[in-house]
């Protein structure tokens, strides 16, 4: 690294030398030829020239859009319009029209090489008027520190307006300072810069000066490593509760649906990953839809998918309930084959309409990407999940309390034959409410659309962490499965770190036996049909 | 069922099957496809069927083998291992086939061995694989680790200047077996201990929070990290969402794959993973004209300009264009005289080479890394000079580095040449 550094550098400097010399033009058409590292080197020498348009060939290069045209050798940015590509100069910016497919090659850059051409924008884009561009240089400069940047970054700072930038900035000088000779008075305020930031990164840089310097300098930087370290333990627990409420939110989604038709009604439903499934196949056919007709609502597309999904998969789960499992009520055994059944039907069914590949399902753009909360990265779709998991629970805790509907579910549950005598048509509440759990499955499948495979596998991936989640919150509660989803998310994710993927989930089932063992009735036990019977 | 409808039943069979041998024996030569067609498998394995089908509509156009045409018998293995070994042994014994192109997993592979074995028939397996094994009856036309996982190292120490490695992959027998070599590789190349994470996780894991950010931390410790990843098939798409949305890019630490081909992309939005990277012996991008044709006559054969080819499948198209020079040198379709045949046997791959049956029943193949692209395709950033022999006992573990297989002299698969006996373990 630090010979790459010295490389660069150097390349850097001779460029400047040879800058008369050597003309952009005639950089840019050295640009195809030869290895990588002799392009990151022409890289270097294109930033020296000082020409207006070397940051434009810079950027075409680093976005893969700069090739050769076989029939003049000119070098070219490509565009695409649907399957066509066009063509014009990079330095003249004269029109080719249209190029016939294979009738030109690409430069062709690599991750090493992207990394120069990043660096050698920074120090070009420092004074960017795009706030964005000014981020991004300062992070370049500060990934890869040069002390003989220093005064240019400085007077950057002095300059920048944006704090978010000036912050990046602020970074960048603080690591060039300890990195160079500067005098001690700015390499102890660089210390504390660094040691403000905080994160693994920091720690690195502090930990090799306090290697590397001395007297008070050496002393600070070891202050701060120390400091750091006892940060990022409480960072590292309050990163693991969100990793665990993540999983939980991810657990009670799936889960929720079970705990009404397994919970509530007493049915052993192993076509519930099923109907997951068809909520997130729903979520992608609305997007195709969306795709070809409105990409303006793409952004909407998942509350568009929503109640769609939870009509599809409710109106297939009363046809299930009306087809098969209200001939099977008090027969759990054959409830269980018969719907084990169906959920190998549904399985091959959708594999035959939609094929046995992964299905793309896009994130809306507000839920790409991450911000940070301290040290820890908060990622946009597990927040939102976390938040819709939620939402999904108090609708349905309300549907469940508040509503006739809800009353007459739990009458039919707690007595058929009492609530049967009251004028309830015990038949069509036991199909809406399966009907209701469904739903709520589709609704699920649609979240899980945003993290995970959109296959016909994805229900099966999802059927036992229900029913663990519903056994150990205690079947009949949904208070219970809320309870059981969040402490075995976070018991998992507490445990990953120590004992690895896999042995953390057969921690978890191991626990769930002994905890079934001494509480046969789970977290929060009720009385009920599924209990009594 | 009563008695008579039983007898009616098992006549029909008999009959049935008379004709079918009968028929084998005057104009057709049978080809055994033996592919998980539902199931978990399903994803990767239909493709290859397809393929097959295509391979063995384009020789019967081409006038077959032997004059015969070739007939084709598919049957589901349903992503099911010993189901596997029951339909191979209903291809060999009741179809009749005299070869058999198939499985994908490990699994599939040694479930299947035992029947090929007891009725000598041959396999070819297509994918690339752990290693620490050869047959006399399978033919392995996919990658043993020396054609993939230790070239694509080479280059990230090379190129990247990767000096802390994450060794990540799927819970079994093909990461666990490539890890252990891989890490023997690296440490043999002065990689320090610390700087070796290894990481297993169950099939289709898809809470990849913890383990992302773990490979952050690890990567942030100053030294240039890479991801080595033998994560399977339906476990990569939340790994790389994951990747993506914490905003680690291929510039900080980029992964490179050996189970990430173009059929897995085309379910991923491929704009975040751009620079990360795919050790594989084909990609659909390379240029050449028998690339061209393969894929111009795939869209054909499909019907959909949109499927992509892969690695597994040219494997298949070697291995097959292999069979049939095979069959035509020995004059007959006979397991013995193929198998003999078959070593020393050239056909082209289609990138441009000429791969060769070994005598250690592998296939010499070239290796590229290639560099994910916004489009779901790879660009190529490296390639080997030369095709690269397969290895079926890696050099690397101590238990495995004195065994050597040579089918055509030695006449064994698992020769120790320290002990010099064969079938030592």
């Amino acid at each position: 690294m630090a010979l790459l550094r010295v490389l660069l550098a150097a390349a850097i400097t001779c460029a400047a030398s040879l800058a008369a010399a050597q003309s952009l033009e005639d950089l840019v058409a050295t640009l195809p030829e030869g290895s990588y590292d002799d392009r990151g080197a022409v890289v270097a020498q294109i930033a020296g020239t000082g020409d207006d348009r070397a940051l434009k060939v810079l950027e075409s290069l680093l976005e893969g859009d700069l090739e050769v045209l076989d029939s003049n050798g000119r070098v070219v940015e490509i565009r695409s319009e649907g399957r066509d590509d066009f063509a014009t100069d990079i330095l003249t910016g004269e029109d080719y029209g249209e190029v016939p497919s294979r009738g030109s090659s690409r430069i062709r850059v690599n991750n090493s090489l992207r990394r120069d051409i990043r660096a050698a924008m920074g120090t070009m884009t420092l004074r960017h008027p795009d706030p964005a561009r000014r981020l991004a240089a300062a992070q370049a400069a500060f990934r890869s520190p040069d002390p003989d940047q220093a005064e240019l970054l400085s007077e950057a700072l002095a300059a920048e307006t944006d704090p978010q930038v000036a912050e990046a900035l602020s970074r960048a000088v603080a690591v060039a300072a300890l990195e160079g000779a500067a005098p001690e008075a700015a390499q102890l305020e660089a210390v504390a810069v660094l040691s403000e930031m905080g994160n693994t990164e920091a720690r690195t840089i502090l930990a090799a000066a306090a290697a590397d310097a001395e007297g008070p300098v050496a002393e600070a930087a070891s202050d701060a490593v120390r400091h750091i370290d006892q940060m990022q333990r409480l960072w590292g627990l309050a990163q693991n509760v969100w990793f665990g409420l993540s999983l939980g939110s991810v657990l009670l989604l799936a889960a929720i649906g079970l705990a009404i038709t397994f919970g509530v009604m007493g049915v052993i439903n192993m076509a519930h990953g099923e109907l997951v499934m068809i909520g997130a196949y729903t979520t992608f056919v609305v997007q195709e839809a969306i795709r070809s007709s409105f990409p303006a609502l793409f952004d909407w597309s998942l509350l568009i998918a929503a109640p769609l999904a939870f009509a599809v998969a409710g109106g297939v789960g009363v046809a299930i309930e009306r087809g098969v499992v209200r001939f099977l009520y008090g027969r759990p055994l054959e409830t269980l084959l018969a719907t084990w059944g169906i959920s190998l039907m549904l399985q091959q069914a959708v594999r035959s309409i939609f094929g046995p590949n992964n299905r793309e399902v896009g994130n809306p753009s507000f839920m790409s990407g991450a911000f940070e909360l301290g040290q820890m990265t908060v990622t946009w779709n597990r927040l939102w999940i976390l938040v819709f998991a939620l939402a999904v629970f108090a609708v349905l805790l309300f549907v469940l309390k508040k509503t006739p509907i809800g009353l007459q579910m739990r009458a039919v549950t707690q007595n058929r034959a009492m609530a049967s005598n009251m004028g309830i048509r015990t038949g069509w509440v036991d199909a809406m409410t399966f009907g209701l759990g469904a739903g709520i499955a589709g609704l699920a499948g649609v979240a899980l659309s945003q993290i995970d495979n959109v296959s016909p596998n994805l229900g099966q991936s999802y059927i036992v962490d229900s029913f663990m989640v519903v056994v150990f919150g205690g079947a009949g509660n949904i208070w219970g499965t809320l309870a059981g989803a969040f402490s075995l998310g976070i018991a998992n994710k507490f445990l990953e770190p120590w004992t690895g993927a896999v042995l953390a989930k057969i921690l978890v089932l191991v626990f769930i036996i002994l905890f079934i063992q001494k509480r046969p009735r789970g977290l929060f036990a009720v009385r009920g049909r599924a209990v009594d019977a | 069922m009563t008695k008579l409808t039983r007898t009616l039943f098992g006549l029909g069979a008999a009959t049935m099957l008379m004709g079918t041998t009968a028929m084998a024996q005057e104009d057709t030569i049978k080809v055994g496809i033996l592919h998980s067609l539902s199931g978990t498998m399903a994803i990767s394995e239909t493709t290859l069927k397809d393929a097959m089908l295509m391979l063995v509509e384009q020789q019967n156009a081409a006038g077959g083998v032997l004059g015969k045409t070739l007939e084709p018998v598919v049957v589901d293995i349903a992503s099911d291992w010993p189901l596997a070994n029951e339909k191979a042994r209903q291809l060999i014994e009741a179809d009749g086939v005299d070869v058999v192109f198939g499985c994908w997993t490990s699994s599939c592979r040694k479930s299947v061995l035992p029947v090929f074995e007891e009725l000598n028939s041959i396999l070819f397996y297509p994918v690339q694989y752990e290693g620490e094994e050869s047959q006399r009856n399978v033919f392995y036309t996919g990658a043993a680790p020396n054609q993939q996982a230790i070239p694509a190292v080479d280059y990230l120490i090379e190129t990247e200047g990767v000096e802390r490695w994450v060794l990540a992959g799927t819970d079994y027998v093909y990461p666990r077996t490539t890890n252990k070599i891989l890490e023997a590789y690296l440490k043999d190349k002065g990689v320090a201990e610390e700087d070796i994470m290894i990481n297993y996780t169950p099939f289709g894991h898809s809470d990849w929070q913890t383990i992302v950010s773990d490979i952050a931390e690890f990567g942030s410790a100053g030294k240039k990290t890479a991801v080595v990843s033998t994560i399977n098939g339906d476990a990569n798409v939340p790994f790389y969402k994951e990747l993506g949305n914490k905003g680690i890019s291929a510039e900080d630490i980029p992964v490179v794959a050996f189970s990430v081909g173009e059929e897995e992309l085309s379910g991923l939005d491929t704009a975040p993973l751009v620079g990360h990277l795919a050790a594989w012996n084909y990609f659909m991008s390379i240029d050449t004209p028998e690339n061209d044709a393969f894929i111009e006559s795939w869209w054909e054969f499909i019907g959909n300009e949109d499927r992509v080819t892969n690695d597994p499948m040219e494997a298949h198209y070697i291995g097959f264009n292999m069979w049939v020079k095979a069959v035509e040198e020995a004059g007959t379709t006979d397991a013995d005289a193929v198998i003999a045949a078959l070593p020393g046997t050239e056909a082209p791959n289609l990138t441009g080479g000429i791969s060769t049956m070994l005598p250690n029943h592998h296939i010499t193949k070239p290796v590229f890394v290639g560099e994910i692209q916004d489009d779901g395709q790879f660009d190529v950033v490296w390639e080997t000079d030369d095709l690269v022999p397969g290895d079926a006992w890696s050099d690397y573990l101590p238990e495995s580095a004195p065994l050597k297989s040579d089918w055509v002299e030695l006449e064994c698969g698992n020769y120790n040449t320290e002990t010099e006996t064969c079938g030592a373990e």
